[in-house]
C-alpha cells in the first residue's frame, strides 16, 4: 500500500493531467447532454448577462443605424395615415409622402404555378412587364420571403422560389443583427439552411432570421423564418443553422412584388465601385 | 507569494475578459483567431507548484469554453500545453537559471529563448484545440493550416503584448 501511495506521489503530475484531461475531452465528446446540466446552466446565464451589457456598450456604437431605422419605421407608419395613401396606378401601392423618400412600393400578385419538390422549384405570377415588375425583383408573401423575378413577359413572370441552387439571401439575425446567407439544402421545403454566422454569437432555438436589406433586392427586415436547430461546424468558427421557413410554400395564394424605387441609383453606385 | 497569488489572478481574469469580449469577435479571413490568452500559461512563475499549474490553466481554459460555446475544447488544449510546460522547460536551457524570482518573460530571459518558449508552447496548444475541435482526419491538411496561421497570429499578439508592457518598465 506504501509503495502504492509512493507511485502516486512521484507520479501526481501525470495522474492529475490525465484526469483533467480526459474531464475535458469527455465535456467536448460529450457537449449536448453536459448542455443541460445545472452547473453549465448558471454559466450560460452569467455569460449571457456579460454578452448582453458588452451589447449595451456596443449599442452605442450602433446609434446612427437604429435612428435610421427609426426614421425608416416612422416613415413607413406615416404612410399608413389613409389621407397620405393613394392609389398611383391601377394596382400598385404608393406612399405620397413629402418627408421622407419612399423607397419601396408593393405590387400584389397571384401565384398561379408552384412547386416545392424539385431540387430548383418556380413559382409563376399572374403579373408581368404591363404592371411593372420588372427582372430581379424581390417578391415576398404576408407571411416572408418567396423568391426573385427571374424572367418576365407581359403579362406573366417567373419567380426563382427560395426553395432553389441559386437562391442566396443574405439574412440576419434579428436580436443581434449578425449577417448570414440562407440557402436551401434541397431537403425538406420547410427547413432552410443559415449560413456565415461566427459561432462565438448566442444565439437560441426560435430566434427569428430577417432579410438584412444589404442587396438592392430584398428590404431591411422582411421575416424569413426561425431558427430551428444549430451545431457549430467542426473545424470552422461558424454554425451550421437550419431554419423553419415561416412561410409555408406549399401554400401560396397572394404574393407582393417588391419594386425598389432606388435600384438604378444603387446600382450605379456600384458600377462606380467596380470602375475605381 | 501573496503578491504574486493577486497578480497571476488578476492576469488570469484579464486575460479571460479580453479574450472573451474582444478578441473572440474577431475573425481574420474567416478562421483567424488569436488566442491571447495562454499568456497566462506562459507568464505562471517558475515556482509555481505543478497541480496548480494544471488546475489554473485547466479553469482558464473553460472559462473561455463557456463563452465560446465549446465545451471542452479549450480546457482540454490548455491543460495539455500546461502539462508539456515542465519538459520544455528542460529542453530549452538558458544561460540564467530558472530560480524562483525570475520571471518567465523577455525582460529577465531574453527575446530569443522567450520566442523558443512560446513557439513550443503555442503550438501544443493549438495543435490540441484545432484537433479536438475538427474531430477527422479527412480534413488534417486544412486543421494543420489552421494551425500554422493561428500559432502565428497568436504568437505575435503574445511578443506584441510583453514589448508593450516590460519596454515601458525598462526605460525607467
Amino acid at each position: 500500500m506504501r509503495y502504492f501511495f509512493n507511485f502516486l506521489l512521484r507520479n501526481y503530475f501525470i495522474i492529475v493531467f490525465l484526469i483533467l484531461e480526459s474531464f475535458a475531452v469527455y465535456l467536448t465528446v460529450n457537449n449536448h447532454t453536459f448542455h443541460r446540466s445545472i452547473a453549465l446552466s448558471v454559466s450560460g446565464e452569467i455569460t449571457g448577462r456579460m454578452e448582453n451589457s458588452v451589447n449595451n456598450v456596443t449599442e452605442y456604437l450602433r446609434l446612427k443605424e437604429a435612428n435610421t431605422r427609426l426614421a425608416e419605421e416612422n416613415s413607413r407608419l406615416r404612410s399608413q395615415i389613409p389621407e397620405l395613401i393613394i392609389k398611383k396606378f391601377k394596382q400598385v401601392y404608393s406612399k405620397n409622402d413629402t418627408v421622407f423618400k419612399q423607397q419601396y412600393q408593393f405590387i400584389p400578385a397571384k401565384v398561379i404555378s408552384n412547386s416545392v419538390t424539385r431540387r430548383n422549384n418556380y413559382i409563376m405570377l399572374d403579373k408581368g412587364l404591363v404592371d411593372g415588375i420588372r427582372q430581379d425583383m424581390a417578391v415576398i408573401a404576408p407571411d416572408g420571403i418567396v423568391g426573385i423575378v427571374t424572367k418576365v413577359s407581359t403579362n406573366f413572370a417567373w419567380v426563382n422560389s427560395v426553395l432553389h441552387k441559386q437562391t442566396k439571401i443574405s439574412a440576419k439575425i434579428k436580436k443581434n443583427g449578425f449577417v448570414g446567407t440562407i440557402t436551401w439544402d434541397g431537403e425538406h421545403y420547410q427547413h432552410g439552411t443559415l449560413n456565415d454566422i461566427p459561432a462565438n454569437v448566442l444565439i437560441k432555438k426560435g430566434d427569428t432570421v430577417v432579410t438584412s436589406g444589404y442587396s438592392h433586392i430584398y428590404p431591411s427586415g422582411v421575416m424569413i423564418g426561425r431558427i430551428r436547430d444549430f451545431t457549430v461546424d467542426k473545424g470552422y468558427n461558424f454554425y451550421d443553422i437550419t431554419l423553419d421557413f415561416s412561410q409555408d410554400y406549399n401554400k401560396l395564394a397572394y404574393v407582393y412584388v417588391v419594386v425598389n424605387l432606388f435600384k438604378e441609383e444603387q446600382l450605379q453606385l456600384e458600377q462606380f465601385k467596380v470602375d475605381e | 507569494m501573496n503578491n504574486k497569488l493577486t497578480s497571476n489572478l488578476i492576469r488570469f481574469i484579464l486575460l479571460v475578459l479580453i479574450q472573451v469580449l474582444i478578441l473572440n469577435r474577431i475573425n481574420l479571413g474567416g478562421y483567424m483567431n488569436p488566442y491571447l490568452y495562454v499568456l497566462y500559461i506562459l507568464l505562471l512563475p517558475f515556482e509555481t507548484p505543478k497541480w496548480l499549474l494544471l488546475v489554473s490553466s485547466f479553469a482558464i481554459g473553460l472559462c473561455i469554453d463557456s463563452f465560446s460555446n465549446s465545451y471542452g475544447i479549450h480546457a482540454a488544449a490548455s491543460t495539455f500545453m500546461a502539462f508539456s510546460r515542465p519538459a520544455i522547460l528542460r529542453m530549452i536551457t538558458s544561460k540564467k537559471e530558472y530560480e524562483p524570482g525570475i520571471r518567465p518573460g523577455i525582460k529577465d530571459l531574453g527575446f530569443s529563448w522567450f520566442l523558443t518558449y512560446s513557439i513550443l508552447m503555442i503550438i501544443a496548444h493549438h495543435f490540441i484545440l484545432f484537433f479536438l475541435e475538427a474531430f477527422r482526419f479527412s480534413e488534417f491538411f486544412i486543421t494543420l493550416w489552421r494551425i500554422i496561421l493561428n500559432s502565428t497570429l497568436t504568437l505575435s499578439i503574445i511578443l506584441l503584448s510583453q514589448y508593450l508592457i516590460y519596454n515601458i518598465k525598462q526605460k525607467d
